[in-house]
């Protein structure tokens, strides 16, 4: 077990050496420089700049110095907001959204699967219909829609809870749902279909031989080999959530992360770009990292590394 | 009140599907007395799994379902038990051994805990006590280093030791009746002959009674005090082995025995297979589901379903050719004579 972790760590490690040299080279293969898009700036302004920020070296130079500081973790400045650090812009929005994702993960990933729960065991029954739909409507509707609804519904008409801003708890709740809303959907959904499979299981039905009653069957026999190929995906998926969703984050106004992704890139601002992926490239990493740990907790045949 | 331990009088099964009815069984009976082992022969589809299932109503309702006939339990009637009243016989009275021990038992549960779940939930014992039994049950099904196999998870298994797991499970909460569909179908042949071995030492030792289910005529030699011979959804011809083995009256247990490599007779006879396929379950035959594949059929048999004959009181087959109006035939068993039989009456069949 321990070899089977250190092992999974320092592949992790080379992982994210790899998505940031990558990143590195690919970012500089694209057209332009940071400072062309910006107003109109004369040829010996963006020169000068270029030599600012050193991006006048040569490449490998500029890699060495970048991998240097990244190993010390210094992400770097921002080229596009002056004096702001990388790190600061990480520090600063990172909480928000990570909380965000959070409470959306930790509400609808429990529901989905319990929904998904309800839906396998009254297969065919008015409940398995109407939580079908639901799943059906919460992956096919974007959240942009979504959030308008519960915005007009819960937030103008019911007043139940704020439209949009971030500042109280009951600020979360609004944009916790939209987000979780898709995640309830799709693990409503591959719950449903795999405690189907896991039904039809010879195991289940050596349990129902052995005359126990359906409800320890559930729990005890169904429900954890439901859950083994679900966790697969749950790194990925935690990590994308944590990183905060551009949409939600505009349409509630939140300070999070999401924006970020979006504008440093249309600004070709390398250092913001570059310091985002790796951040959430190490995050990406390290869940999925920590999935295959428990992975090997859940199910016992995966033990040979 | 019946005499008899377990008695299933003409039952009838049948699976609702999207295509249509599948009649799987069709008006099956048999008794099975304290201490005694059932074998129900046949090949692949002809209902007996679903047979027996069917004791226990193991078989999801719907698709399946129970369209006629009695099951009688120590002369109580099973078939109108709910799910949950069912509970109760599981595990407890019926105990059951599936063919493929690989997908038997939960993987991601320790052995151990499998087995006396079942014990805690039929046995009034704490949890000591259930982990003290089910160790003692592992080591009775011959698993070396029982209390190390109690904390084992499956797949650490080969398919022997899983299958005598799955045997102390049935046996851990001393059931009356065991059913054991195709035990040794899916181990490699050492291992079948162990495994029976253990049936057999284990219902001399507890008078457990056993239905066997194969479609393995030689698995049945070794174990069965009475063979019923099952043909799509219907028992065709039931007896004593001798019966079945050395007077066999029915054309499809012909076909079965010709079928069977025997090592034992010294014999040239040839392997032979039975032509054609079953029946359609969907729409099964007006006259014998036997007959598009029989050599001897007759015209009676295209029309007319034919009645269970009496050979004596132990042995039963329903085939045309028993019937005084019928031609001779000679079981096309090859050279040996031991197979060549007379029926009653004087005719040979």
């Amino acid at each position: 077990m321990r070899r089977y972790i250190v092992r999974r760590f320092f592949i992790s490690v080379v992982t994210v050496w790899t998505i940031a040299t990558v990143c590195f080279f690919l970012l500089r293969l694209l057209p332009g420089n940071p400072f062309l898009s910006t107003t109109i700036m004369k040829q010996d302004m963006v020169d000068k700049m270029m030599r600012y920020y050193g991006l006048d070296k040569p490449l490998w130079q500029q890699y060495i110095t970048y991998m240097g500081n990244l190993l010390r973790g210094d992400f770097g400045y921002s080229l596009k907001y002056a004096g702001r650090s990388v790190n600061y812009v990480i520090k600063s929005t990172f909480p928000t959204s990570a909380q965000l994702g959070m409470q959306a993960l930790f509400f609808g990933i429990p529901t989905g699967t319990l929904l998904g729960i309800i839906s396998a065991k009254r297969r065919g029954k008015e409940l398995d219909y109407a939580f079908n739909a639901l799943s059906v409507i919460g992956i096919s509707v974007p959240s942009f829609i979504i959030a308008a609804l519960l915005q007009y519904i819960l937030g103008l008409k019911l007043g139940w809870f704020p439209v949009a801003q971030w500042k109280s708890f009951s600020h979360t709740i609004l944009p916790t749902l939209t987000l979780s809303f898709g995640i309830i959907a799709s693990h409503c959904r591959s719950m449903r279909t795999l405690m189907l499979e896991v039904d039809q299981q010879d195991y289940l039905k050596t349990a129902r031989a052995k005359g126990l009653g359906e409800t320890r069957i559930v729990f005890f026999h169904q429900i954890r080999n439901a859950i083994i190929p679900m966790i697969t995906g749950l790194g990925t998926e935690i990590a994308g959530l944590l990183m905060g969703s551009y949409v939600v984050e505009k349409i509630f106004s939140i300070p999070g992360m999401g924006s970020y992704f979006v504008t440093s890139i249309q600004g070709l601002d390398y250092t913001m770009v570059l310091g985002l992926v790796v951040f959430q490239g190490t995050f990406v990493v390290f869940a999925n990292f920590l999935v295959d740990i428990l992975y090997v907790i859940v199910d016992p045949r995966i033990r040979i590394s | 009140m019946s005499k008899h331990l377990l008695e299933v009088k003409d039952l009838y099964v049948s699976f609702d599907t999207y295509a249509g009815e599948v009649q799987a069984v069709r008006g099956v009976d048999f008794t099975l007395d304290g201490g005694e082992t059932l074998a129900i022969v046949g090949e692949s589809g002809c209902g007996k799994s679903v047979t027996v299932q069917t004791i226990m109503k193991l078989n999801p309702e719907p698709p399946s379902r129970i369209k006629g006939g009695s099951i009688l339990y120590r002369g109580e009637e099973l078939i109108n038990k709910t799910n949950r009243e069912m509970q109760a016989y599981r595990g407890k009275e019926f105990s059951m051994i599936f063919q493929d021990s690989m997908t038997s038992l939960n993987p991601t549960m320790r052995v151990g805990r499998q087995i006396s779940e079942a014990i805690l939930k039929h046995r009034k014992m704490d949890r000591k006590e259930a982990k003290k039994l089910a160790v003692e049950m592992l080591a009775k099904v011959g698993l070396p280093n029982p209390d190390k196999c109690y904390r084992q998870y499956p797949h650490t298994l080969s398919g022997g030791m899983r299958q005598r797991v799955m045997i102390a499970m049935a046996l851990s909460c001393e059931p009356a009746i065991l059913l054991a569909d195709e035990p040794t179908t899916a181990l490699d042949v050492t291992t079948q002959a162990q495994i029976l071995e253990l049936m057999k030492e284990i219902k001399e030792r507890t008078g457990t009674s056993i239905i066997l289910i194969t479609h393995n005529l030689g698995v049945v030699s070794r174990m069965a005090d009475r063979i019923a011979i099952m043909y799509a959804g219907k028992i065709v011809e039931r007896g004593l082995p001798d019966d079945i083995f050395y007077r066999p009256k029915h054309p499809y247990t012909w076909g079965l025995l010709g079928s069977m490599p025997d090592m034992s007779l010294r014999t040239d006879r040839k392997l032979t297979s039975i032509p054609g396929t079953p029946p359609d379950l969907f729409a099964p035959p007006e006259g014998c589901a036997f007959a598009s594949r029989c050599p001897y059929c007759m015209h009676v048999c295209l029309k007319h379903e034919p009645p269970v004959f009496d050979m004596s009181e132990e042995h039963q087959s329903a085939c045309w050719l028993i019937d005084s109006r019928a031609e001779m035939v000679v079981p096309p068993l090859g050279e040996d004579k031991t197979l060549r039989v007379k029926g009653r009456g004087g005719h040979v069949v």
